[in-house]
């Protein structure tokens, strides 16, 4: 019997997978390059013909438009790069505000779908399915409209104790910046402190003696109590700029505008249908014998769900989780349609009155893109701390 | 040993009914006093909402379309606009006598759609009879041939418009998203990375944006003297789009079959295209229906955005439908409430739809 030597290697033959690897690699990057000269290329000779210009030179004329609503004051002599960034606060404040709400409400709809009361599952699941089954654009025109027209104008807002709601948005009363809340805010710090090293304390000593002690609240209390002792130290002010009505609108204290109430409710009522579907899914992703098991061992039923069914639960949830904070982040540039000046209704009037589209989309781009990778990180990193430690 | 006499011990009491309507009420609505208390203030709050909600929608509504009746003190809402206006809603600009061949066309589409979800229609010959119906469809709304006056497509608009630029870009995006899928597993360093850049910059950035870009952009890409329609730049901009998406999804199916498909496949001395093609693909593609699925629900609400661009698809097409008549302007919210049932009858159909694939797919798992 012979016994057939395996052909030589030859990697550089015709027939061997590496050779077919590269060349296959190659003519991949020539044809994306290729298409991506002649893009280039074209739009060159486009702009040249037709007289536009490039650059971003553009980012420091003055932008000669007002915005609507931004964080800190800006007028129409400032420069185009500053309206830029009054629209990334904007988008980030409501995205924030409204990832936080949405969050909330997510939970409460998604542990309720586990409730006893056959009316509390029947009010999560309809909302559920209502909620994520209509395009969250005409949810957001829909808000913006039942703002804007249902509402009373301003002269008979409705009152709810220093709150005004009317076609102006809601107003609210604010706190006067004095030394007080400087006070407060320097007694927050070693408030802080000393309530995480409390916590870290009584963690070990429950670790160490098996006797639970307070972990959350007691910590919670410490953060407060000095928080209200720097207050008190300061004099303790009381002094709220209150908003007052007056005849065509309602002045002084604290403002948010229709057009961020309609943004902020439209894509915190339609995220968190899709975040009450993730937590669903997560903590029925538990094995049932897990809670049976924290109960036979004696585990009260809030301990259960601490201990045994989030903890697990939070692996399922956080990679969907992270998803919908970004699909709701991006879905705030929607805001352009009801006139919210987030950084996509900015860069659209910037690219109508420069003409300068590929500066002002890619700019746009670039933002979104930051904070989708950005928030994809931070979330990538808490999920490997709340990943399974395998070996 | 005394002589014992028969005694029967008591009777045990008949079992708890756990059966029946009001052993359910008392399970689910009356356990404990929490319960009790959860019952009592949904309730509460239901009694305090519904019954208006029903005064203003239902019984002082206003049905026939005279919007002098609906001005009226004290009507509830308005669903003349609806009876007046629903042809400029439904089918957008298309000219109005002609509208047979948007409602002929988008019966065929969604007929073909529902057609495809069905296990008996997955045959050889499917995708051709996509191939056949789109031919049709186009025909049909554009004209200019056997007798029709041609229709040009921006006067396309409302539930065709909606319908055929969903299911378009997810026909168009399958093939695409297949082969980012499997580039993105591929082990050969510069096609993995280029699929890998191009997902995570499309999943990046919001719809918007690529439709800004498909409409402002677009234009400048191509060669001098080449234009092409505006509906078409959209269409590629949402194709590209739901690409991206659909890849992650057959990503996962891709990487839920066991290696030991792959090695076996290996081992019979198939090729990567032969094992790709007979062994991977059928197990996967069978595992990401309920995902593609969900994500031709996110395109079917997402084509909504392409208003912003000023094409009137079915959002679109109500707005112009009430903001070019100031007699019916006031009642918007009937109009928003009309367009967002449809949107809902639809994504929802669908979303069962994506349910029952999921237990089918899973019922094959659990043998």
């Amino acid at each position: 019997m012979t016994s057939r030597t395996p052909p030589k290697k030859n990697n550089w033959s015709w027939r061997s997978q590496a050779f077919r690897g590269l060349i296959y690699q190659v003519i991949a990057i020539a044809a994306i390059a290729g298409v991506v000269w002649f893009l280039a290329h074209n739009t060159l000779v486009n702009m040249r013909t037709r007289g536009i210009q490039s650059g971003f030179d553009f980012l420091t004329q003055p932008a000669g438009f007002d915005i609507g609503e931004s964080l800190y004051p800006f007028d129409s002599a400032q420069p185009y790069w500053q309206a830029f960034l009054v629209g990334v606060t904007n988008t980030l404040r409501v995205a924030v505000l409204g990832i936080i709400l949405a969050t909330l409400l997510g939970t409460l709809l998604g542990v309720g779908r586990f409730s006893r009361n056959a009316l509390v599952r029947g009010v999560c699941l309809s909302y559920v399915e209502f909620f994520r089954n209509i395009p969250v654009l005409l949810q957001l025109l829909m808000w913006y409209v039942m703002l804007t027209e249902v509402l009373p104008a301003a002269a008979d807002a409705w009152v709810v104790g220093p709150f005004f709601l009317s076609k102006g948005g809601l107003n609210f009363p604010i706190p006067v910046w004095g030394t007080g809340q400087l006070w407060a805010a320097y007694g927050l710090l070693p408030g802080l402190l000393l309530g995480w090293a409390y916590r870290r304390w009584s963690v070990s000593q429950f670790e160490a003696t098996g006797q639970p002690r307070s972990m959350v609240v007691l910590p919670l209390m410490i953060v407060l109590l000095a928080s209200v002792a720097g207050w008190a130290l300061g004099g303790a002010p009381t002094d709220f700029n209150r908003p007052v009505k007056g005849d065509f609108s309602i002045e002084n204290g604290g403002a948010l505008t229709p057009e961020f109430l309609a943004v902020l409710m439209g894509l915190t009522l339609y995220t968190a249908a899709f975040i009450a579907e993730v937590v669903r899914g997560g903590i029925a992703s538990v094995a049932r014998g897990q809670g049976e098991a924290a109960s036979a061992l004696g585990l009260s039923q809030n301990q259960e769900m601490r201990l045994v069914m989030l903890p697990q639960a939070l692996r399922v949830i956080i990679p969907p989780l992270t998803n919908q904070y970004l699909n709701l982040t991006k879905n705030s540039s929607l805001a352009v349609a009801i006139g919210y000046p987030d950084v996509v209704s900015i860069a659209n009037t910037a690219l109508n009155q420069t003409g300068r589209a590929v500066e002002c989309i890619s700019l746009v781009m670039l933002v979104y893109l930051t904070t989708s990778l950005g928030t994809s990180l931070l979330m990538n990193w808490y999920n490997s701390r709340a990943a399974i430690k395998e070996r | 040993m005394n002589q014992t006499t028969f005694q029967p011990i008591a009777a045990r009491p008949a079992p708890v009914n756990t059966e029946g309507p009001i052993a359910w009420v008392k399970n689910n609505l009356l356990a404990d006093w929490k319960t009790t208390f959860a019952t009592l203030l949904i309730g509460g709050v239901l009694l305090w909402l519904v019954p208006p909600l029903l005064n203003w929608a239902v019984i002082k509504a206003v049905w026939v379309p005279d919007y002098d009746a609906c001005r009226a003190e004290g009507v509830g809402a308005c669903w003349g606009v609806i009876a007046e206006k629903y042809r400029i809603i439904i089918f957008g600009r298309y000219p109005f006598d002609e509208q047979w061949r948007p409602l002929v066309a988008t019966v065929l589409l969604t007929g073909l759609l529902v057609a495809s979800c069905m296990r008996m229609f997955w045959k050889v010959w499917l995708p051709l009879l996509w191939v056949v119906v789109l031919g049709i469809f186009f025909a049909l709304m554009y004209g200019n041939t056997m007798g029709l006056t041609q229709v040009d497509t921006d006067r396309w608009g409302g539930l065709p418009l909606t319908i055929l630029l969903a299911s378009l870009s997810l026909v168009m995006s399958f093939p695409l998203a297949l082969l980012i899928a499997l580039g993105r597993r591929s082990n050969l360093p510069a096609i993995r990375s280029f699929c890998t850049i191009y997902v995570e910059l499309i999943r990046g950035v919001p719809l918007i944006s690529v439709l800004f870009m498909a409409s402002f952009m677009f234009p400048l890409f191509m060669p001098p003297g080449v234009k092409i329609d505006v509906l078409v730049r959209v269409l590629v901009g949402i194709t590209l789009f739901a690409a991206a998406y659909s890849a992650e999804v057959i990503r996962g199916g891709l990487q839920a079959v066991p290696k030991g498909q792959v090695e076996a496949a290996a081992t019979l001395g198939l090729s990567y295209w032969q094992t790709q093609r007979k062994i991977v693909l059928p197990q996967a593609l069978a595992m990401v229906v309920p995902g593609i699925m969900n994500n031709f629900i996110s395109t079917f609400k997402d084509t909504s955005l392409v208003t912003i661009v000023s094409l009137y698809e079915l959002t679109g097409a109500m707005s112009l439908a009430l903001n070019s008549d100031a007699n019916w302007r006031p009642f918007t919210i009937e109009g928003y409430i009309f367009i967002a049932l449809i949107y809902f009858v639809f994504c929802f159909s669908m979303s069962r739809y994506s349910h029952w694939v999921e237990t089918q797919v899973n019922k094959s798992k659990l043998r």
